[in-house]
């Protein structure tokens, strides 16, 4: 296990790494820089006052050498400045870290408290009213595109309850933050939960034609033995990788969600980062997605074990 | 014609009424805070380096001007100028020597003393002479007549002009022109303003929230009426408008509320206050005349008698806009051309068929036909503004034998590919900040200025600005301007396509804020604004 724990670092070091390198190359070969954002937004460009700037934020030095800078500056706990703002990146980032982290885990546990059971009840139920009401429902939450789905629920609470649950402040206290958080939260976990529910339903159908399960049940093990002590947890497996991807895309791919809702998150400003070319930001925030995804990879492996004793890793 | 401008002019008396009518009867209430919401994270809160009122409307509090546009008066002109912290000011015999006096007792927000070298210091700042620097000075140009500024004591500064330029003080009174601080780095000014205005900076977080407090040791005793003003920064539009509805703000994004949004505003909030008004900002076109095939001035002509202008804004804005050359039309424009002089310039006319026919004519001298189509790209920035009249253009193109094709390109390389005539026609919208000839016409057509795109030069013309400029009567000026149009629209220099109006709506329950017609860039100080709460 200890060898298996190192080889996987190592390897999470090396894909890092490759990251780090693509992204940078890439942001800077994609036209027009921060100093051509700067001089669109006041309608001018003059060239002697770009090369000047340009000089000012060292982007005039070698693409090799502005990488150095970065990777010894993150060693050094600096992460620069963000170009648009001029404060330091790391105060840009942080604050809005706790505020994706918290939308993404709303969601997740939304489309994992929704997704599994419907989807055993779904799978148990095979090919009865509720089986074909529940796919359905699964069908529609894949399709909705979650924009549509979030301002159609925007929609109805303005005409129905005269208000709108988006964000506008920090929430003062835990009750705020649950209301601020729930609606977008259902909205992006619909998806989720779809996928897991049909995940789910169908890892189960397949568990539940085991022989062994046929031996629980001539044993004389009651259905509800049958289905969660000895199928769902046999199912679950390609569920918890579906709940590591999801949980990794949700902490990045949430730019719909996060615009349409006005939630100041990690995607939203990553987004608008990129349109601006304020490479610090984009550098670093597309390094704290990878580590995220890279981090949730190595816990699913992990869960894995904990959920199938056979799984064993090798030395 | 008499239609559009009864109808304008209608628009026009409605300002005054609904805005004038409750002012007078209430007594103003002190307290509360001003909700708007922010089409987008403003570049920087640095009002001298930017260009575009996404930083005027939230930062504009925070200064204040020599002299400004009286805020109550819905039309900017020359006539509407108040003192501000200039107590009054006179010119020379020889017109070019402005002195202002300046008012006494007023202080930065840090506690300073505000004198008369904070105004020498923002004029060497903007004219390129101090020894701190702006990162950009996108209206340098506005300043090309001043030798310099000096001062006289504390409580006087004075602009020493090449020429006389009767409408300097016109570009001065803008939302543009506020005063910074001896004592603050232009840097400081772009994260953490200090003004003397009416609200002190609180905090700006990109991409979520702009914080404004009462000013309470501001220079005007018993104001501003408000405790604060807050900006949460919504770039989508539906959620913007859905939040307004829902009560979440006092008041939408000032001139950002097109026609079909605000059928909805006033379907679902029935009681919001809302006024449509031209915005001064043109959509236009941008053809580069220096390689072909739009080298010939006849190829360019055909083109200006191509465009069916009425079309574009029926279809864009539902017929909320206007016809007219580059100065606002009027009534609303102080400067644009009366509707029967604009009538008989190249494809104004109102026949439609006639004008193509004539533009058919011209392409067949060229060469072009049914079977002879000329391939080309329009390029546009690649957002709807921009966008959506680059494909009717398109359209209208087909009836002349262009066969055009859209290039859209990425805002960040607009400019750039704009600035190096990286294209064949471009669309390009020019927001007029002043309604004023002297700032349209050496921003955007004057030879050598960077916002000139086109590279359009016509000594002549250069001459005829300046002759214009200098021009004390009023309506001798105004021909004079109306001479330039003519030769602009002639030159085909810059096609205009259309003046666009938009809305801006608030709650009963904000008071004595009044909509500016011919400008969306210098009415923003909300100083005696007040909520009725």
């Amino acid at each position: 296990m200890a060898s298996y724990l190192t080889r996987r670092l190592m390897l999470m070091a090396v894909t890092l790494f490759g990251i780090s390198v693509i992204i940078f190359f890439l942001l800077r070969v994609v036209p027009g820089n921060i100093v051509d954002i700067l001089f669109d937004s006041a309608g001018m460009v003059n060239p002697a006052e770009k090369v000047k700037i340009e000089r000012e934020l060292g982007l005039d030095k070698s693409i090799p050498v502005q990488y150095l800078a970065w990777i010894g500056g993150i060693a050094q706990g600096d992460l620069g400045y963000s170009y648009v703002s001029e404060k330091p990146a790391i105060d840009e980032i942080a604050p809005r870290i706790p505020v994706t982290a918290k939308l993404a885990a709303m969601a997740l546990i939304f489309s994992i408290a929704l997704g599994i059971p419907l989807g055993v009840i779904s799978a148990v139920k095979q090919n009865s009213g509720a089986d074909y009401a529940l796919r359905v429902l699964s069908l529609a939450g894949l399709s909705m595109p979650a924009f549509w789905l979030g301002l159609l629920i925007l929609m109805v609470f303005v005409a129905r309850f005269g208000t709108i649950p988006i964000y506008t402040e920090p929430a003062k206290n835990l009750w705020d933050e649950l209301l601020l958080y729930s609606v977008p939260a259902i909205a992006v976990g619909f998806r989720s939960s779809a996928l897991i529910m049909r995940l789910t339903r169908s890892s189960m159908l397949e568990v539940l034609r085991q022989d062994y399960i046929r031996t629980a049940r001539a044993k004389g093990a009651s259905a509800q033995a049958v289905n969660y002590d000895h199928a769902l947890r046999n199912a679950l497996l390609p569920v918890v990788t579906i709940v590591g991807i999801e949980a990794a895309f949700l902490i990045g791919g949430l730019i719909v969600t996060e615009t349409v809702f006005n939630i100041p998150g990690v995607a939203r400003f990553l987004v608008e980062a990129i349109r601006t070319r304020d490479y610090p930001i984009v550098q670093n925030l597309v390094m704290f997605i990878a580590i995220v995804v890279v981090a949730v990879n190595f816990l699913v492996d992990l869960t894995y074990a904990a959920l199938d004793p056979r799984i064993k890793y090798a030395e | 014609m008499n239609e559009w401008r009864s109808r304008a002019r209608v628009a026009l008396a409605l300002v005054g009424a609904v805005i004038a009518a409750p002012v007078q009867a209430e007594e103003p209430k002190h307290g509360g805070v001003l909700r708007i919401y922010h089409r987008d994270s403003p570049a920087s809160a640095s009002i001298l380096e930017e260009s575009t009122f996404s930083t005027n409307i939230p930062f504009m509090s925070v200064y204040n001007n020599l002299v400004l546009y009286d805020q109550h008066k819905p039309q900017n002109s020359i006539d509407t100028i108040v003192p501000e912290l200039a107590e009054s000011w006179s010119l020379s015999d020889d017109k070019t020597t402005l002195t202002f006096k300046l008012r006494s007792g007023v202080k930065w927000h840090d506690g300073k003393p505000f004198t008369a070298a904070d105004v020498e210091c923002t004029f060497d700042l903007l004219m390129g002479k101090s020894k701190d620097k702006l990162r950009k000075n996108p209206r340098e140009t506005w300043y090309n007549n001043v030798t310099d500024v000096t001062t006289n004591g504390g409580n006087e500064a004075t602009f020493h002009l090449k020429r006389p330029q009767p409408s300097f003080i016109a570009l001065l009174a803008s939302g543009y022109s506020p005063i910074y601080p001896c004592h603050v780095s232009a840097r400081d000014m772009r994260v953490k303003p200090i003004g003397t205005g009416p609200f002190k900076f609180v905090e700006f977080k990109q991409n979520e929230s702009i914080k404004l407090a009462r000013n309470p040791d501001y220079w005007k005793k018993g104001l501003p009426h408000l405790d604060g003003i807050e900006f949460t920064i919504i770039p989508n539009r539906s959620t913007a408008i859905l939040a307004f509805i829902a009560g979440k703000f006092d008041m939408t994004f000032p001139t950002e509320v097109t026609i079909p949004l605000l059928k909805d505003i006033k379907s679902q909030a029935p009681d919001a206050i809302c006024q449509v008004h031209p915005i001064n900002v043109s959509t236009n076109l941008i053809v580069n005349r220096d390689v072909a095939p739009f080298d010939n001035a006849d190829l360019r002509l055909a083109m200006a008698y191509a465009l069916d202008r009425k079309s574009f804004i029926d279809i864009l804005a539902e017929g909320q806009g206007d016809i007219g050359a580059s100065m606002l039309p009027p009534p609303e424009g102080v400067w644009g051309m009366p509707p029967d002089l604009l009538a008989k310039l190249p494809g104004y006319g109102p026949d439609v068929k006639a004008n193509r026919a004539k533009a058919r004519e011209i392409m067949e001298k060229l060469g072009y036909g049914p079977q002879k189509r000329l391939p080309l790209k329009v390029s546009t920035r690649n957002i709807a503004t921009y966008r959506d009249p680059a494909v009717i253009l398109i359209d209208q193109l087909k009836d002349i034998y262009i066969d055009a094709e859209l290039e859209p390109v990425e805002t960040s390389v607009w400019h750039a590919k704009a600035s190096r005539k990286d294209y064949i026609i471009g669309l390009n919208l020019t927001g007029n900040a002043v309604d004023d000839p002297d700032q349209n016409f050496y921003e955007n057509y004057a030879c050598g200025s960077e916002r000139n795109f086109t590279g359009y030069c016509n000594k002549e013309l250069d001459a005829l600005f300046d002759k214009q400029s200098q021009e004390t009567d009023v309506e001798a000026r105004k021909k004079l301007v109306w001479d330039i149009e003519k030769k602009l629209v002639e030159d085909v220099a810059r096609p205009i396509i259309m003046h666009p109006r938009q809305a801006t709506c608030w709650r009963p329950n904000v008071k004595n804020y009044t909509v500016t017609v011919n400008s969306s860039y210098n009415n923003y100080r909300f100083e005696d604004i007040w909520l009725d709460k």
